[in-house]
């Protein structure tokens, strides 16, 4: 099943807390695990408020004071535990190993400084550069990532720019330390239509020009096709099913990753037909007993609402595949 | 709004400083009430040829050139320096209020021609205007005092009112003019008063330091209350010539006025962030 | 550029003249005038007295004494001081500007770099022990009367340690053929305490404005992103948040300048500072309402100008307001 050689990153039982204003810690994030293999995509999908932006800030340990990660949980890059990095060994992973994008380009970049001086910045950041080396570096990545004129733009103010332009920038930023995986956390929500694909395109053909990762974070199912190799559908800060791309979306095998899809919108069918799933995320302060999703699920049972279900592993020819449901069929036990 | 001014005030007070700033205050308005009567007369000079004695029993904060009690003279200089300030912001606030309240309300040229007069009369140091006031006196009236530092006091204050006076004149519009007609000024009194009074306070607790601060120093450059009225910045001033030779005689009555405008500087403050969370 | 610069000096100059009048109505407005102030406690003759009053311009109708007025101070003419008459009111001030722009421009040096650097260490901190006690101790600073501090400086380092001079610029003592180096270092021996006494009450306005102007800055995205991209705690601190949070402490400047100038007053009267502070003290002091208001109009004239120079720093710092 899963390869015996050390996966790129593993990340094992993540658990963030933060203070409930009314007492007591709150667990937004609560036993999350999953791997990265090199130069493979694997989305993080859920809903808003589930727990998968905060997985990805505990990966470069950059979140929100005064969040932290539990002791007990584990983030390996390679063989590097990255939780027990501080200092310069953990900047040294930030934007060097590890790179980010994010969901705003109007707001990830700082609006006084011009761009070109920004990316300069994160190639300097890891390593000597000559000015004039650092420049014209910097308009080949501008180029790689299809900016047009990059000479000109190498002096543009942020806000001089349209919002496709600067979420290639950001992302040329992110190429600037030569990373091994890239954090994309939903890079096309902010953009338009027809910039979304261009954008998730040059994602791409990066990706396997490069042989980076990516963790293509999106509420979006529909992103996720013919873009990730596998999905993991996160709720309630648990993931909650993970599989294959082409297993996930040929038989979704969890309640939630079912109603994510019949709320995807299609051109074709009658837009009285999407059905979203009824009600919101709960909060971290309120997570439902039992299974977390039972109170918004179509198909629940007895159990559910007492007993937590076991992360059960599901036959597969393709890629190892996991939920958490207890009309899942469990693995006959082993020999 | 008066719920949401009661919560202002309970967030404030859930504060380690604006605990502090308020304790501090109910504490020198108590001592200034309670212990008055039992200090001797401030303004009576017994002995003109003692001079000043340094702190002992009988005088804890010692005496000053003429003998008399400095404990008695900062205990009742504190009631002069409050009530001043109290009064003179209580009439700034309002000024500024009606101002403010005018200069949105009317708008067009009313509220140009106001504007840029707080404008111009901003750019003027306030201790110059108040200078150019209190000269006229040889010895100010404490009643003129408190109109003259109120007078000059309510500017930033207009400009306050009227920023709120615009934004709920655009909010209500067609509720207000449905509701209650277009154009009455009934609605300035229902809901923009109300909707302000948060920063109001603010504004007034924050002015009532510095007015302390302003009235102690017209009192140091012999333009306050005239004496032998003890007040806290006439003593510093009285004190000048003798800090090499006695502080005690501007330690204290200088102590007093720190503290006092330090207490309701932190109460303000607490009071602001409860007003503004972000700034915490 | 032109066309703004040419706007916001139109600006300035009518908040000048919307001063003035109000300066010039301050003062006749109220009761009296300023010859029979000055002389409610000298004998003088009746006939002296309309002599006076006709070299004051004050036997004019008010309206004319007010174009009188601004038309001489448009040429530059502020009239006549009463208690150093003849001295011509602006030659008096004009002597006593360069002490006051060195203390002033010493004080804003201090303030500026101090409490920005302080503001920005509490924002990092937010609500840890030094954040606090910063505050506190900030606002302790603020809450003391600047001739209070003064005094108190000056029996403490005068004194009582004689570690430093209590009054005037320059020791009289010192031979004016020293080296420069002597001279300097005597001046700034004198510049110390004054300039301290009025950084320490102003700074915590400073210190809180830039620390709410950071903690705004620091929690939005692109300092996170900064922060992900692997740059160094001081380069996201200062070149990225800090670029941001400076606006709102250039505003600050303009607000502040009356403070500064008010504070002046007391403080240079202190230490014999021959500034205009103290030649407001002197003109109080002889009643002579001339000086008075010569010295507001230039302190005023200083705050509009202290105002534009602000926009002007904004238009340089911030490309946003920059046309492309």
């Amino acid at each position: 099943m899963s390869s015996p050689s050390t996966p790129l990153l593993e990340v094992r039982d993540l658990r963030i807390g933060f203070p409930n204003p009314r007492g007591g810690e709150v667990f937004p994030v609560d036993g999350v695990s999953f791997r990265l293999d090199r130069g493979e995509t694997l989305a993080l999908v859920g809903e808003s408020g589930c727990g998968k932006s905060l997985t990805s800030l505990a990966l470069l340990q950059l979140l929100p004071p005064p969040g932290r990660v539990l002791s007990g949980s584990s983030i390996k890059l390679e063989e590097t535990e990255i939780l027990s990095l501080r200092g310069e060994a953990l900047r040294a992973i930030r934007g060097r190993r590890i790179a980010m994008i994010f969901q705003d380009p109007m707001t990830s970049l700082n609006p006084v400084l011009t761009v070109g001086s920004q990316v300069v910045e994160a190639l300097t950041a890891h390593r000597r550069w000559s000015r004039a080396d650092a420049k014209a570096r910097t308009i080949a990545l501008f180029e790689e990532v299809g900016i047009p004129d990059p000479a000109q733009r190498f002096a543009a103010y942020p806000h001089h720019l349209s919002g496709g332009l600067r979420q290639r920038i950001m992302i040329a930023m992110a190429l600037a330390g030569e990373p091994d995986i890239l954090i994309a956390d939903e890079p096309t929500t902010a953009l338009d239509v027809t910039v979304q694909a261009q954008i998730l395109e040059l994602l791409d053909r990066l990706r396997a020009a490069r042989g980076m990762a990516v963790l293509l974070i999106t509420h979006d199912l529909g992103l996720v096709a013919g873009r990730a190799d596998r999905v993991a559908v996160m709720y309630a800060g648990q993931i909650v099913e993970e599989a294959g791309t082409t297993d996930l979306f040929e038989r979704p095998s969890h309640p939630y990753t079912r109603g994510l899809f019949r709320s995807i919108p299609r051109l074709h069918e009658s837009v009285l037909r999407l059905s979203p799933i009824p009600g919101t995320v709960p909060l971290p302060s309120a997570w439902p007993s039992g299974c977390r999703f039972h109170p918004r699920c179509a198909e629940v049972l007895a159990r559910c609402s007492t007993e937590a279900p076991l992360n059960t592993e599901l036959e597969t020819t393709g890629p190892a595949r996991r939920t958490r449901c207890w009309l899942a069929s469990p693995l006959p036990p082993r020999a | 709004m008066r719920g949401s001014l009661k919560r202002v005030f309970a967030t404030a007070w859930h504060t380690p400083s604006g605990q502090v700033g308020a304790v501090t205050l109910l504490l020198i308005a108590l001592v200034a009430v309670t212990i008055t009567p039992f200090l001797p007369d401030p303004r009576i000079m017994p002995d003109l040829s003692g001079g000043a004695a340094p702190p002992s029993f009988a005088h804890p904060f010692g005496t000053d050139a003429f003998s008399r009690d400095i404990l008695s003279r900062v205990v009742h200089g504190a009631r002069v320096s409050l009530s001043i300030a109290a009064l003179a912001v209580a009439l700034s606030i309002s000024l500024g209020a009606a101002v403010g309240t005018t200069a949105g309300y009317f708008g067009g040229w009313v509220d140009a021609v106001l504007m840029r007069s707080v404008d111009a009369a901003m750019a003027i140091p306030r201790l110059f205007i108040l200078l150019l006031l209190v000269l006229v006196w040889e010895r100010i009236p404490p009643a003129a005092l408190v109109a003259v530092i109120g007078a000059t006091g309510w500017f930033a204050t207009s400009r306050l009112v009227r920023g709120e006076v615009l934004r709920l004149r655009e909010l209500d519009y067609i509720r207000a003019a449905k509701a209650l007609g277009a154009g009455s000024p009934g609605i300035i009194f229902r809901h923009v008063l109300p909707n302000t009074l948060g920063p109001l306070i603010v504004a007034a607790t924050l002015g009532v330091g510095e007015v302390i601060l302003l009235e102690a120093g017209l009192s140091f450059l012999g333009l306050g209350i005239a004496p032998p009225t003890p007040t806290w910045g006439g003593m510093v001033h009285d004190s000048e010539s003798l800090m090499a030779t006695a502080p005690w005689t501007g330690l204290f009555p200088g102590a007093a006025i720190v503290i006092t405008v330090l207490a309701v500087n932190l109460w303000g403050e607490a009071m602001r962030a409860a007003v503004d969370p972000r700034t915490a | 550029m032109i066309g703004w610069l040419i706007r916001r000096g139109l600006q300035a100059v009518l908040t000048f003249a919307a001063a003035i009048v109000i300066l010039f109505f301050l003062m006749r407005v109220t009761p009296g005038d300023p010859l029979m102030r000055m002389t409610e406690d000298r004998q003088i003759s009746v006939a002296e007295m309309a002599r006076l009053k006709h070299r004051f311009g004050l036997d004019q109708p008010l309206a004319l004494q007010f174009i009188t007025f601004t038309s001489a101070a448009i040429r530059g003419d502020l009239g006549v001081s009463i208690y150093r008459y003849p001295d011509r009111v602006l030659d008096l001030i004009v002597a006593r500007l360069p002490a006051s722009l060195l203390l002033g421009g010493t004080v804003l040096l201090l303030n500026f770099t101090i409490g920005v650097w302080l503001g920005v260490l509490q924002a990092a901190r937010r609500g840890q022990f030094i954040d606090r006690w910063l505050t506190r101790l900030s606002l302790s600073g603020y809450a003391m009367p600047s001739f209070w501090l003064a005094l108190v400086l000056v029996y403490f380092l005068s004194t009582r340690w004689r570690l430093l001079p209590s009054a005037q610029m320059t020791d009289p003592l010192l031979d004016p053929s020293a080296p420069f180096a002597v001279r300097t270092f005597d001046l700034l021996r004198h510049l110390l305490m004054p300039a301290f006494t009025l950084a320490i009450v102003t700074i915590a306005a400073t210190m809180q404005y830039q620390r709410t102007a950071m903690l705004e800055v620091l929690r939005l995205d692109f300092v996170l992103a900064a922060r992900a991209r692997g740059l160094t705690e001081s380069q996201v601190r200062w070149r990225h948040a800090w670029r941001n949070a400076l606006f709102p402490v250039l505003t600050l400047f303009g607000l502040w300048l009356p403070i500064l100038v008010s504070g002046s007053v007391f403080v240079e009267r202190i230490f014999n500072w021959p500034g205009l502070g103290s030649l407001a003290w002197e003109a109080i002091n002889g009643r002579d309402y001339p000086l008075l208001l010569g010295t507001s109009m230039i302190v005023t004239l200083l705050v509009i100008l202290g105002g534009v120079c602000t926009d002007l720093g904004y238009w340089l710092l911030d490309p946003r307001v920059r046309r492309p």
